[in-house]
C-alpha cells in the first residue's frame, strides 16, 4: 500500500512562514526512491532546524549509505519552527520528511541523530505532530521503532522513556544490520509484535532497548543496579566502531541544499577518533581508537564531492585535523590541484601544537586568510594540565607570532570555565594570556592592528569521560568568573580594545549537564518542559532557563543534585551498561591523576592500551604514513 | 569578456526559493557546469553573475533574467542544456543568448502576472476588477524593508482581466474551479506586486480570495509601443549577435 504526500496540504502552509524553502526538499543529489520498492523504510531526524540539520555527517551518510541497500529506503526530517508547527496542528498536517513528504509515522523505524542534548524537546514535538504516542510503552505495532543515535545516544537514560532502541558508535554498519532484522521480520509476517522484533535487536548486543532493562535505586536516590529484565538480553551493550574508513567514502552525493544553511561546504572526515586524551572531550573518548582516512581516498573524495556539488570549500573534518600523519601532504596536495579554481581549504580544528605555519599557508593559498582559531580550552598552565590539554604557553606566542607575521590579522581562542578544580585565578590566567598574544602580534608585526576574539563557555561533564565522577561548577560561580574575566578584559587600556569577549553565560550549561549526565527520572522533566512549550532549546531566544527550573520542581527533580555533586568511585553511573570499551577503572584512575595534575601520553605514538578500548572492542589504530601524495587532477 | 544573458524558470515547489537561494543555486550549478565563469578581482572574489528583476519568494516564474560573465567564449546552446542539467529540477534553464550592447534590467519594463485564486468567487472578482480599472488611483500599503509604505497601485496596471480555469495544483480546493486573473503591471519604484493589486481589490470591492493565491509570472520584457505587448526582451540580442540572419544559429542555408 502506498503512502500519500502530505506535499499539497502542506504547500497550503508555506506561503504563512518563515524561509519556507527548507521544507520544500528538492535539493541536488537528494534521493525519493519509490515506496513499494522497498520493505524497509527509514525516517532519518536531525533534532534541530533545517539549517543545521541538513549539513549534518552522520544523517548524510546513513541517507545515503540505507538509500544505496536493495530493498530499502531512507527519507529526512527535521524539527520544523513554531511558526508551522502552529499551522500545522492547526491544519491536522503531521510531520514530514523533506524527500517524499510522508508522514513519519508511514516509516518502520525513525532514526533520531542526536549531537547535543538539547534536541530532545524538538524529537518530543516531532513525535507528537507525527501522532506517534511519546511514551514508547504506549506505541502499537503500527508505530515506527524510535531509535537514537549520536554522540549523546552514549547516555540515552534521560529519554529512555521516548526511546524504544539506542545505538551507540558509528552508524554505517549497524544500520544496515538493523535494516536486515527488520526486514526478515517483517517477510515473516511481524510475528510477536513489537516487542519480538525489540527483541530481535536487544539480542544481537548491538541494540539497546531501554525497556529491556530495569533500574533499582538506593533510598538516597542513587541507582543501585541497571540489570536486564528478560533472559537473552546481554548485561551490557556495545558501541560500534567502523574500521577501514577508505571503504565508507561516504558522503559521495553530497545534499546541496537551496535554503541557506550553517555550512556551505563540501566537508570530508579525515580521520575518526582522537587520543589526545583530552578530559573534558567526550567525543575524544567515546570514539576511540583513531583511524584515518588515507591521502589518496581523501583526494579522491574530495574530487568527487566539488564535482557533484559545486561547493566552492572544502571542509576537512576530524577531532583535530592537523594530526593526521599526512596533512601537510593533504594540504599541499589540495592546494596543488584548486590553485586558481577560488576553491578555498579550512581545517575546522587544529590544535596548536600540531600547527604549522606552512600548513595554514597552503589552506589559505587559494582562499582568504582571515583567521585562525585555536583552543587552549584553560587558562592557566595548571589548568591545561588538569584537563590533559598540553598546550604551552610557550607554544601558543610561537604559533600567533608566526601567523600574524605571516599576514593574519585576527586569532580566535576558545576556553571554557567551571573546571573541576579551577579558581578564580585560573579563568583570570586567560586575560594574561590574550594579552601577551596580542603583544607578540604587535612585536611581530610592527603594527597595533592585531586582533584576537576570546570565546568562552561552562564547562559540562560528560558521561564515558573521567570528568563524569566531577561535581559541575554551579551557574553562579561561572557567571561571576566571566563577569571578572570581561571587568579585565574590557578595563585593560593597553590591550583590552584589541580583545573581544564572546561567552555564554552559565545557566544553560546546568540544563545541559542535567539532561547529560540524567537518569530515566530526568524524562519526566523533559517532557513537562516540552508541555511547557519547550522547543529549539539550543537557541538563546527559544531557551528558557526558568522553564526548564520549573519542570524540575514540578516532576520532584534536584537539579543540584545530578549537576553540581561529585559522585564516589563506586556509584553505579546511569550509563554503566552501555559500553564504549573504555575501562571503568582507568578512567577514575584518570579522573584522579586529573586532580593532582598528571599528564597522559596519546597512545598513537606511544603505543598504550590502558584506556581498554581496543582489547575490548576488537579495534586497532590505523595510521599512517603511506607515504604516497596527491597527483595533479587529469583535465578533460 | 563575453557575458550570457539566461532566462529561467522557477516552477512548481522551487517558486519557494528567495532570491539569495536562487544565487547560491547558481553558483553552484556554474561550478558543476564548468561554466568559465569570470571573477571580480579583490580580497573576496565573486563569481560575475547578475540578476535583473527576481520574482518574489513564493511566486513561480517563466520568466527570470540573470547574466554571467565568462572569461572564455561559450556556446549559448551548449550552456543552456549544461546549466540546466546542473540546476536542482524546477529552477529550468530556458534560453540563453550572447548579451549584446545596453542593459538587460532596462529592458524588463512590464511584467505578464497570472494570478490564480483557488475557492474565489467569478462574478464576485469582475465586480471588484470592473471597480479597481475605475478608480483614479487605488492607495495600498505594504511593509518593506524600509517600513510601512504608502503608494499607488492603479497607475502601474496596464491591463487587468478575469477569466475561469481549474486549480492546477489542486493544492486548496480539490478539483475545484479556479479564477484566474491576469494582469500586466508596469515595473515602477516603488515596485507594484500582484498582491499589491489583490489588496486594492480588497480595498476598492472587499474582494478577498479564501487561501493564498498561486503567482506565476508569465512574461517579462520592453512594451512594444505600436501593438502593446510583451516582447521578448533577448530577441535585442539575438537580432545583433546573429547579425539578422534567419534561422537557429549555427544552422547554413544552402542558396
Amino acid at each position: 500500500m502506498s503512502v500519500e504526500s502530505i506535499f499539497p496540504r502542506l504547500e497550503a502552509l508555506l506561503p504563512k512562514v518563515q524561509k519556507p524553502i527548507q521544507y520544500v526538499g528538492g535539493e541536488l543529489n537528494s534521493t525519493v526512491k519509490d515506496w513499494d520498492t522497498a520493505d524497509v523504510r527509514w525516517a532519518l531526524m536531525y533534532p534541530d532546524a533545517y539549517e543545521v540539520g541538513l549539513p549534518n555527517q552522520g544523517v548524510a551518510i546513513l541517507y545515503e549509505i540505507l538509500n544505496e541497500l536493495p530493498g530499502t529506503l531512507a527519507e529526512r526530517t527535521y524539527a520544523v519552527w513554531p511558526d508551522l508547527e502552529k499551522l500545522m496542528r492547526a491544519e491536522g498536517v503531521p510531520q514530514f520528511t523533506v524527500d517524499g513528504h510522508r508522514p513519519v509515522r508511514a516509516f518502520d523505524v525513525l532514526g533520531v541523530s542526536f549531537s547535543t542534548e538539547l534536541g530532545y524537546t524538538n524529537m518530543l514535538t516531532a513525535l507528537d505532530l507525527a501522532g506517534i504516542p511519546l511514551r514508547a510503552a504506549d506505541r502499537g505495532d503500527d508505530d515506527p521503532i524510535v531509535l537514537a543515535g549520536g554522540h549523546a545516544a552514549f547516555n540515552p537514560e534521560p529519554i529512555a522513556d521516548f526511546l524504544d532502541a539506542a545505538v551507540l558508535g558509528d552508524g554505517e554498519q549497524i544500520s544496515i544490520a538493523i535494516s536486515e532484522v527488520v526486514r526478515e521480520w517483517k517477510a515473516e509476517g511481524r510475528p510477536g509484535g513489537r516487542d519480538e522484533l525489540l527483541m530481535r535487536l536487544a539480542e544481537s548486543g548491538g541494540v539497546y532497548v531501554p525497556k529491556f532493562y530495569d533500574v533499582e535505586y538506593h533510598a538516597d536516590g542513587r541507582i543501585k543496579r541497571v540489570a536486564p529484565n528478560r533472559a537473552d538480553v546481554p548485561w551490557r551493550v556495545h558501541k560500534h566502531t567502523v574500521m577501514d574508513l577508505d571503504e565508507w567514502p561516504y558522503p559521495k552525493k553530497p545534499l546541496v541544499p537551496l535554503a541557506e544553511t550553517v555550512h556551505e561546504r563540501f566537508s570530508v572526515e579525515i580521520f575518526r577518533g582522537c587520543t589526545r586524551g583530552c578530559r573534558f572531550c567526550q567525543a575524544g573518548m567515546i570514539t576511540r581508537p583513531v583511524r584515518e582516512r588515507s591521502i589518496t581516498t581523501i583526494g579522491a573524495m574530495v574530487d568527487n564531492g566539488i564535482k557533484e556539488s559545486g561547493f566552492n570549500e572544502v571542509g576537512l573534518l576530524s577531532l583535530s585535523s592537523a594530526d593526521h600523519s599526512e596533512i601537510a601532504d593533504v594540504a599541499k596536495g589540495l592546494a596543488d590541484r584548486y590553485e586558481g579554481t577560488n576553491t578555498s581549504l579550512s581545517l575546522p580544528s587544529t590544535r596548536v601544537d600540531a600547527f604549522n605555519i606552512d600548513l595554514a599557508n597552503e589552506f589559505s593559498r587559494n582562499g582568504r586568510r582571515s583567521g585562525l582559531t585555536f583552543a587552549p580550552e584553560g587558562g592557566s598552565e595548571r589548568m591545561r594540565k588538569v584537563i590533559n590539554k598540553m598546550v604551552t604557553e610557550e607554544d601558543l606566542i610561537r604559533t600567533v607570532t608566526a601567523a600574524y607575521s605571516q599576514g593574519w590579522r585576527q586569532v580566535k581562542l576558545y576556553f571554557m570555565c567551571g573546571l573541576p578544580t579551577e579558581e578564580d585565578e585560573d579563568v583570570l590566567g586567560i586575560a594574561d594570556l590574550a594579552k601577551k598574544v596580542i603583544q607578540a602580534g604587535r612585536d611581530a608585526t610592527g603594527s597595533r592592528d592585531i586582533r584576537c576574539t576570546v570565546s568562552i563557555g561552562g564547562f559540562v561533564p560528560k558521561p564515558h569521560t573521567p570528568f563524569q565522577w566531577a561535581g559541575q561548577a554551579d551557574h553562579e560561580t561561572v557567571d561571576r568568573r566571566l563577569k571578572a574575566l570581561r571587568d579585565n578584559l574590557r578595563g585593560d587600556k593597553r590591550y583590552g580594545r584589541a580583545i573581544g569577549f564572546r561567552y555564554h553565560d552559565g545557566k544553560p550549561s546546568i540544563v545541559e549537564g542535567l539532561l547529560s549526565r540524567g537518569d530515566r527520572r530526568v524524562g519526566a522533566v523533559i517532557r513537562a518542559v516540552w508541555e511547557n512549550g519547550g522547543r529549539f532549546d539550543g537557541w538563546s531566544e527559544h531557551f528558557s532557563y526558568e522553564r526548564w527550573m520549573a519542570a524540575a520542581e514540578q516532576a520532584g527533580v534536584d537539579v543540584g543534585w545530578y549537576t553540581t555533586r561529585e559522585r564516589e568511585e563506586n556509584e553505579v553511573l546511569p550509563w554503566d551498561h552501555l559500553d564504549a570499551g573504555l575501562d571503568r577503572e582507568w578512567l577514575w584512575q584518570d579522573w584522579q591523576e586529573a586532580v593532582s595534575g598528571a599528564e597522559v601520553e596519546d597512545c598513537r605514538w606511544t603505543p598504550c592500551y590502558d584506556c581498554g578500548v581496543c582489547p575490548t572492542m576488537g579495534t586497532e589504530i590505523q595510521i599512517g604514513p603511506t607515504g604516497r601524495k596527491l597527483l595533479p587532477l587529469t583535465v578533460v | 569578456m563575453q557575458r550570457l544573458r539566461v532566462r529561467y524558470a522557477k516552477r512548481g515547489r522551487l517558486r519557494f526559493t528567495s532570491h539569495r537561494d536562487i544565487s547560491r543555486a547558481v553558483e553552484r550549478a556554474v561550478r558543476r557546469a564548468g561554466i568559465p565563469v569570470a571573477f571580480s578581482a579583490g580580497f573576496s572574489p565573486h563569481p560575475k553573475i547578475s540578476y535583473a528583476g527576481a520574482a518574489p519568494t513564493g511566486v513561480a516564474s517563466e520568466a527570470e533574467y540573470l547574466e554571467i560573465g565568462v572569461t572564455t567564449p561559450c556556446d549559448p546552446g551548449q550552456v543552456r542544456q549544461t546549466l540546466d542539467e546542473s540546476l536542482p529540477t524546477g529552477l529550468d534553464v530556458l534560453d540563453v543568448v550572447e548579451a549584446g550592447p545596453g542593459g538587460l534590467a532596462d529592458r524588463l519594463e512590464v511584467s505578464d502576472w497570472e494570478v490564480r485564486l483557488p475557492g474565489a468567487d467569478r462574478e464576485f472578482a469582475g465586480v471588484a476588477v470592473e471597480k479597481f480599472l475605475a478608480a483614479g488611483t487605488v492607495e495600498v500599503e505594504r511593509l518593506t524593508k524600509k517600513g510601512l509604505r504608502r503608494f499607488d497601485a492603479r497607475e502601474a496596471v496596464l491591463g487587468l482581466t478575469v477569466s475561469e480555469g481549474s486549480d492546477r495544483t489542486a493544492a486548496q480546493v480539490q478539483g475545484g474551479p479556479c479564477v484566474i486573473l491576469r494582469m500586466v503591471v508596469r515595473h515602477m519604484t516603488p515596485a507594484v506586486r500582484p498582491d499589491d493589486v489583490l489588496t486594492g481589490l480588497r480595498l476598492v470591492a472587499d474582494f478577498a480570495p479564501p487561501v493564498p493565491p498561486e503567482v506565476t509570472r508569465l512574461a517579462q520584457g520592453p512594451l512594444d509601443a505600436s501593438t502593446g505587448a510583451l516582447a521578448d526582451p533577448l530577441d535585442l540580442d539575438r537580432d545583433i549577435t546573429r547579425g539578422g540572419e534567419a534561422g537557429p544559429a549555427g544552422e547554413h542555408v544552402a542558396g
